[in-house]
């Protein structure tokens, strides 16, 4: 990534607890991105800490930060991030691929969840045979598959309309009230709204971090 | 690494992948084909050049006459030499030490006739030992011995053309055939491997031959083969004193190099052996540039394949690939392919020169073929270097940052 060192986040201090639906926002350029990123361990912080589930996470080399990703923490992305010759289920277990779960095993557990979402019947049909919202309702499918601590999610309704971007924030709120901890990086004050915390970042530091009335999606739909 | 399950997610790769799986096999296929083929082809020149070259003895010497260019003793200049029998006596007697054996040649030709069959072959005078000198192969019966020569025996050995010619499917041997009007007995058949050619000639005990043309004693050439153990220098020293005495005996000048000739098959040998290596110099340099060839190929391949595959990559790493498993995996699918196309190419390419053959004769390739350890031992280079170099785009693919193989762009 070039030579050039730029600091995005310039001091953060933030946590979260169990069960908490925390929405991140701020314009482009804010650091929203790179805090999510640092907290799903695909990038590096040159300072400070980071303790997640009472694990300091230090030292990470590559082996160690693929393995705590695939226990701890479940990825929802904008552009859905399937991989395009694999069918729902087969991308929903992939995660237990890498938890060395026996296929069978895995399939079973990947139909649960394809179940939750609402997708069971789409199961053999690969990401091109299926809409926007699917698609985003796949990934959040394999993103719990893994059972994992936190479901981080990277502007999860960026690429859909406003009916399914509730849709998908209807499932998530589902998910959260399971007990599930959710971080959702948007700049849609709307979507912000539906999270139980909003926290307003600014040119890398917290400029307001509150607690708000969730509405529901569900009432939107 | 090498579990069911890892092996049912390559599969699966490779089958939602038909066009990259193919055009990495592809890739791996050809280099491996062209590299057989050209060896095959490689190795088909040389065995015509072998045959070409190295079919007769190579320890002999032929001598053969010709006029002087200087004039000495008081003999003009463009005297013509002529070779008799007691050449032939003396270099015998000089010569013990250098000499193996020692047949005179005269060359004739004209219309040998079966029956009512006939056709214009060359037929030559010699003594026993020539079938030494052409490594004439006996079929049937018996070469010209002594006791023909001695007798000037009315024997003949026709070579394997001339037998299917005149004979066709009959018995040759015991028949009697006609040359310039005199009867020959037919005491032998053989074949030789210098060609059709050599096949067509007739062998006659030079003394009949003499005995023919008025009982002369005049002989065409000489042909004599030294000890193999003297060696290629002692062939040399041996051209330079056998030159010295025909001069000598002969009166030619010391200087002049054109009385007679002598065609030192030794000298040659060592010639064609220079060219035959030579020969497979270059063909050994081919084959090595096609392997290179054919790892770059593989390379490049893998490079693009890596490339392509980035994102999912990136997923991958994202749901907890670890590094390991990345690089695992793309250099057990890359083997895979690898060693399945290899095989598919060598097995074509042996297949294709096997099916050549000798077809490609008149293009002087004979044979072609390639030992299959040569065709394994490419192969395996090939998959090797293959996996070589899959692994370095690999281990690059295995250090990307998931959230550079996930940008949107």
């Amino acid at each position: 990534m070039g030579s050039n060192v730029l600091h995005v986040l310039k001091g953060i201090n933030f946590s979260v607890e169990e069960g908490e639906l925390v929405a991140i926002m701020g314009s482009s350029g804010s650091g929203k991105s790179t805090l999510l990123n640092i907290l799903g361990m695909l990038d590096l912080l040159d300072s400070g800490t980071y303790t997640l589930d009472g694990v300091p996470i230090v030292n990470l080399n590559e082996t160690k930060a693929a393995k705590y990703r695939n226990k701890f923490l479940g990825f929802v992305f904008q552009s859905f991030n399937l991989i395009n010759y694999k069918s729902a289920l087969e991308n929903v277990s992939l995660p237990l691929y890498y938890q060395r779960i026996p296929r069978k095993e895995r399939e079973k557990i990947a139909m649960q969840y394809l179940k939750k979402v609402g997708l069971s019947e789409w199961a053999t049909h690969l990401p091109s045979e299926l809409s926007g919202g699917q698609k985003q309702r796949v990934a959040i499918a394999r993103a719990l598959a893994a059972q994992p601590k936190v479901l981080l999610a990277d502007e999860p309704t960026g690429a859909l309309d406003s009916t399914t971007s509730y849709e998908v924030m209807q499932l998530i709120q589902e998910i959260n009230d399971e007990g599930k901890t959710i971080l959702v990086v948007t700049h849609e004050p709307d979507i912000a709204n539906m999270c139980k915390r909003i926290v307003q970042l600014k040119d890398g530091v917290i400029i307001e971090d509150k607690k708000v009335t969730q509405i529901r999606a569900s009432d939107y739909v | 690494m090498f579990s069911r399950d890892s092996w049912q997610e390559i599969f699966q790769t490779i089958k939602k992948n038909k066009l990259r799986t193919f055009l990495s096999g592809f890739t791996v296929s050809l280099g491996i084909f062209i590299f057989i083929i050209l060896l095959g082809l490689g190795n088909g020149l040389k065995n015509s050049f072998n045959q070409f070259f190295l079919d007769d003895a190579t320890n002999t010497f032929f001598i053969f006459p010709s006029s002087t260019s200087v004039p000495y003793k008081g003999f003009k200049a463009n005297r013509k030499i002529q070779f008799k029998n007691e050449d032939v006596v003396d270099i015998k007697k000089n010569f013990p030490f250098f000499l193996e054996y020692i047949s005179p040649i005269l060359f004739r030709a004209g219309t040998i006739s079966y029956k009512n069959k006939s056709n214009n072959y060359s037929y030559r005078g010699v003594a026993p030992v020539y079938q030494f000198a052409e490594k004439t192969i006996l079929m049937r019966g018996r070469f010209i011995n002594e006791d023909d020569v001695k007798n000037k025996a009315k024997y003949a050995v026709i070579g394997r053309l001339v037998a299917k010619d005149l004979f066709g499917s009959e018995q040759a041997i015991g028949k009697y055939i006609i040359i310039q009007n005199t009867a020959y007995k037919i005491v032998g058949t053989f074949q030789d491997a210098g060609g059709d050619r050599e096949e067509r000639y007739v062998y006659l005990p030079y003394t009949t031959i003499q005995l023919n043309e008025k009982n002369t004693d005049k002989i065409d050439q000489i042909v004599l083969a030294f000890k193999p153990e003297l060696g290629y220098t002692g062939a040399m020293i041996f051209e330079e004193k056998l030159t010295k005495f025909l001069k000598e005996k002969h009166s030619i000048s010391p200087t002049d190099e054109s009385g007679f000739f002598i065609r030192n098959v030794a000298d040659n040998l060592n010639k064609n052996m220079q060219y035959a290596d030579i020969l497979k110099l270059i063909v050994s340099f081919v084959g090595i540039g096609t392997l290179i060839a054919g790892v770059i190929g593989i390379s490049n391949i893998m490079v693009f394949v890596v490339k392509e595959r980035t994102k999912e990559l990136g997923i991958r790493k994202a749901l907890g690939a670890t590094p390991f498993s990345i690089v695992a995996m793309i250099l057990q699918e890359s083997v895979f392919i690898t060693i399945i196309a290899g095989y598919v190419g060598m097995i074509a390419g042996v297949f294709v020169l096997r099916f050549v053959g000798d077809s490609l004769e008149n293009y002087f390739i004979l044979n072609p073929f390639i030992d299959t350890g040569t065709a394994i031992f490419s192969t395996i280079i090939l998959i090797i270097f293959g996996a070589i170099a899959g692994y370095v785009p690999a281990k690059r693919a295995a250090r990307i940052q998931p959230i550079v193989a996930l940008r949107d762009e």
